[in-house]
Formats: structure tokens, C-alpha cells, sequence
């Protein structure tokens, strides 16, 4: 077995030289999470300002269940689609167990409960600062909606981020869907999990780097953005 | 079509027997009067009267538990299309976390105004405000003043026929006040319906044409505001032109 400093060194290699093995789990990584985020985005917002903007009957069963999936296990996510893709399944004629899709669908149901959630909270606190001024002007609730959504930008950057964070970070959801295929449904978690317990450790932290300095940009991007957001909005 | 767009004056509106309870409380009880259709009229009464009540229930914003408010010229318009002929001017204004004169486009916005047209009357709004070195700051960072001179230009790009307006001078300095006083005038000179609720005697003695006075919800007054100020009916608003405490 090899020491830590040469696994250290020959990661650090594998980075430097942009490894195709390497590159390809971590573009692929990056496809999948950033789809998956970017759809429970398009989803998430909009439910979770409409939630906060209206009362109907099993609002609060609503807001309980957006809150405890924001802790739904990966592991049991990705067991839920699973069980809808696999053969015998209601889904399963599209054939997409075992794919980058499948595994995008996954990780969309543990980010968009996340996103929901909080952009409630975010919305509501902000309506209860805007509804009159807002009525007063002329607009109707259902315009209030993209008003309240760009107000409260700051915060929900944030928002989408700590999606992005869950998304990136999980193993279960995307291991059990997608099988880790070597290059075809092979991620960053996933691959880490296997090439330790193969005890390819130099792959495994070239890959625990990148995926580090991934999301420490990401987040590094929104804060500066947040900032000079700040900045404008006052 | 164009003729059935020319807008229908909405005034005068009448209130009658208007009431509002919240729990087993009255806080606005029998208030039957009448906003003609032009002139400046300050509501006033102690704090708890009733004042911004009865104001956001004249704007649509609550609808009265009790009793009819009715717009003249209100036909079957419905509360959004009647809020867009109104405007209200709250005590603390409401600004968007956006540039002042991205607040000022904003109602622009919602009635479907094209942009070059919107830019148009928001930068003729802002410099008839003396906001125009202001255009591009963050509306959240101006100073008080600033900020309640820019809800009021908001409300002008919306060319309301009736103003309202709920104490917008309570929390600014002589100077900003007399600056919000400035465009009441300009917003009267232009025609439109000024109701405003105010506390300070001095204001209410520059601006007032006529006095709706509320004591505890109900309406203890509405004269002329010579009349009011020189003989009151009521006791209490005899003892409120002291300075008296009354509840």
C-alpha cells in the first residue's frame, strides 16, 4: 500500500495533467448536480413562493412534508426511484435506470424539498413586508410572485446553493440509481467511495480535491455575487 | 373601444354605516360620509381613532364588516382595476430592493407600460420630486426623506384621481416635511383627491380643506376646515385642539 504523501503527490499529478479518467468523472459530476439543481430550481421556487402567498386546505401537511424531506436519506431517495425506473416499475418502460438521467431525477427529489422550503420562508417573511404595498399598487398575488422572488435574490442564492451543496456531497441516491458504471454513470462520490475501497487512494483524493475546490468556488461566486447584489439593492 | 376606455371619474365616493370589527372589538363604527371630488381632506383623531383604518378600507386594502364604501364612478370595476386609479402613501413606505427609479417604474411595470415609456415618465417623476441624482441608488439606502419623497413619485407615475396618504410625515424632520407637504400640494394642483391623516395641528391648519375627525371609531366630525379648527362641535375635538389627552 502507499504511503499518504505519495498519494498526496500523484493525485496532485492527476489534477495537474487533467487525467481523462478524472476529467470525465468530473464533468459528468458536475453535469448531473448542476441539472438536478437547476430543475428543482425551476420547480422549487415558484412552489415555495406560492406556498408562502396562499391558504388551501393541507397547507400545513404541505410545509411539514417540504420540511422533512430537506432530511429525506439519499440512500432512501434513491431507493423511491429506483423502485419507479427499475423494469417493474410504473416508469420503468422508459428504460432509464442505470443513466445520468435516472440519476438526475434522484438527486432532484432530495434538492427540490430543500429549495421549496426555504424560498417559503424567505417569501413569507417578505410578504408580510410587501402584501399591503404591493395590493396598493395594483399588483395581484400571483404577480407579487416574480417581485417577491427578485427581492428576496440575496437570500435565496444562498438557497439554491445549499441545494447544489446536498447535491454534489450525496453518495446513496446517485450509487443505487446509477450503478456507478465506470464512464458512463460514474461520479465524484461514487467513485471516491469505490477507488478507497479498492484502495486507489491517489484517484480518490485527486477527486475528493477537485470536488472540494468545486464547491468552495461555487459558494465562493455566490457570496461575491450576494455582495455586490447587496451593494445595488440596499 | 377607445371611448369605453376614457376613464369614468371615480369620485365622489360614499361611505355608509361603514364599520370594521376585529374580535368582539368595534374599531370603526356608523361612518357615513363623503369625499367630493376634488380638495384636501385631514383625518384626524388621536392615536387608536381608527385614522389608517379608515383609509386602507377607502383604498380596498380591508373590506368593511360593516356598511358599503362605493365609488361614483366605479361601475363593475373590480378592486385591482379601482386600486390602479388610487394611490396610497403609507407611514413607512414599502421600497423594492431595487434602484429608486426601478421603485418608481414598478406600478408602470405592472400595467403593462413598454419600457422606453416607462423609463420616460419614471425620470419625469423623479425630477419633478428632486430625485433625479438619486435615480440610481439603491432606494433602501436613501434617508427618510428621500425615501417618502420617492414613494410619492410612485404614486405619481400611477396619475391617481384620489391620494391617501397615512401620517407620512411622523417619523421626518422639518425640512423633509415641509418637502412632503410640497408635493401634496403639487399633487393637488394637479387634480387629484387628497386624503391625509396626520396628528401635527400645524400641518393639518397649512394643508387642510376640510377635517374628518375620529375619536374611539366613530366620526365625530367632518366640516370645513376654518370651521373646525375655529369652532369644533365636539368636545373632544375641542379638547384635542388644545392638545389636550383624548380618548
Amino acid at each position: 500500500m502507499e504511503s499518504a504523501d505519495n498519494a498526496f503527490i500523484t493525485a496532485f499529478h492527476l489534477i495537474v495533467s487533467m487525467d481523462p479518467v478524472l476529467t470525465g468523472i468530473v464533468l459528468l459530476s458536475l453535469q448531473v448536480s448542476l441539472s438536478a439543481v437547476l430543475i428543482a430550481t425551476l420547480i422549487g421556487l415558484p412552489l415555495g413562493a406560492a406556498v408562502a402567498l396562499w391558504r388551501f386546505p393541507g397547507r400545513g401537511l404541505l410545509i411539514t412534508l417540504l420540511n422533512a424531506f430537506m432530511g429525506l436519506p439519499p440512500v432512501v431517495a434513491g431507493l423511491m426511484v429506483y423502485l419507479m425506473l427499475s423494469r417493474a416499475g410504473p416508469l420503468g418502460q422508459f428504460g432509464l435506470l442505470f443513466t445520468p438521467t435516472a440519476m438526475v431525477i434522484a438527486q432532484c427529489l432530495l434538492v427540490l424539498p430543500i429549495i421549496a422550503a426555504l424560498t417559503r420562508q424567505v417569501v413569507e417573511d417578505l410578504w408580510k413586508e410587501y402584501a399591503e404595498q404591493l395590493k396598493s399598487l395594483g399588483a395581484s398575488r400571483a404577480r407579487a410572485i416574480p417581485t417577491l422572488l427578485w427581492d428576496g435574490r440575496i437570500s435565496l442564492v444562498t438557497t439554491v446553493l445549499a441545494g447544489f451543496g446536498r447535491a454534489s456531497a450525496e453518495v446513496g441516491a446517485v450509487l443505487i440509481v446509477g450503478g456507478n458504471i465506470d464512464g458512463v454513470t460514474r461520479v465524484m462520490t461514487t467513485a471516491i467511495a469505490l477507488e478507497t475501497s479498492r484502495g486507489d487512494l491517489p484517484l480518490a483524493l485527486g477527486l475528493g480535491l477537485v470536488l472540494m475546490l468545486m464547491v468552495a468556488a461555487v459558494n465562493g461566486a455566490a457570496f461575491l455575487l450576494g455582495e455586490s447584489a447587496r451593494r445595488q439593492a440596499g | 373601444m377607445s371611448d369605453l376606455r376614457v376613464p369614468v371619474g371615480l369620485l365622489p365616493l360614499a361611505l355608509r354605516e361603514v364599520g370594521f370589527r376585529h374580535g368582539d372589538q368595534d374599531l370603526l363604527k356608523g361612518i357615513t360620509l363623503q369625499f367630493g371630488s376634488s380638495g384636501k381632506t385631514l383625518v384626524m383623531g388621536p392615536n387608536g381613532a381608527g385614522k389608517s383604518l379608515l383609509m386602507r378600507l377607502c383604498h380596498g386594502l380591508l373590506r368593511p364588516t360593516e356598511g358599503s364604501i362605493r365609488w361614483h364612478g366605479g361601475g363593475r370595476l373590480g378592486g385591482q382595476a379601482l386600486r390602479r386609479r388610487q394611490a396610497m402613501v403609507f407611514q413607512r413606505p414599502v421600497l423594492l430592493r431595487r434602484s429608486a427609479r426601478a421603485n418608481v417604474e414598478y406600478p408602470l411595470v405592472l400595467q403593462g407600460v413598454s419600457r422606453r415609456q416607462r423609463r420616460r415618465q419614471a425620470d419625469a417623476a423623479l425630477e419633478r420630486f428632486g430625485l433625479s441624482a438619486l435615480a440610481g441608488r439603491p432606494a433602501r439606502v436613501l434617508s427618510g426623506g428621500e425615501q417618502q419623497r420617492l414613494a410619492l413619485a410612485r404614486a405619481w407615475v400611477m396619475r391617481p384621481e384620489i391620494l391617501f396618504l397615512d401620517e407620512p410625515t411622523s417619523a421626518l424632520d422639518p425640512a423633509a416635511t415641509k418637502a412632503v407637504e410640497d408635493a401634496v400640494l403639487t399633487f393637488h394642483e394637479e387634480g387629484t383627491r387628497i386624503v391625509m391623516s396626520s396628528h401635527n395641528l400645524g400641518q393639518a391648519r397649512r394643508l387642510a380643506d376640510d377635517v374628518v375627525f375620529l375619536c374611539r371609531g366613530r366620526l365625530l366630525e367632518h366640516s370645513p376646515a376654518e370651521t373646525f379648527f375655529t369652532a369644533p362641535a365636539s368636545a373632544e375635538a375641542a379638547a384635542f385642539l388644545r392638545g389636550d389627552l383624548v380618548w
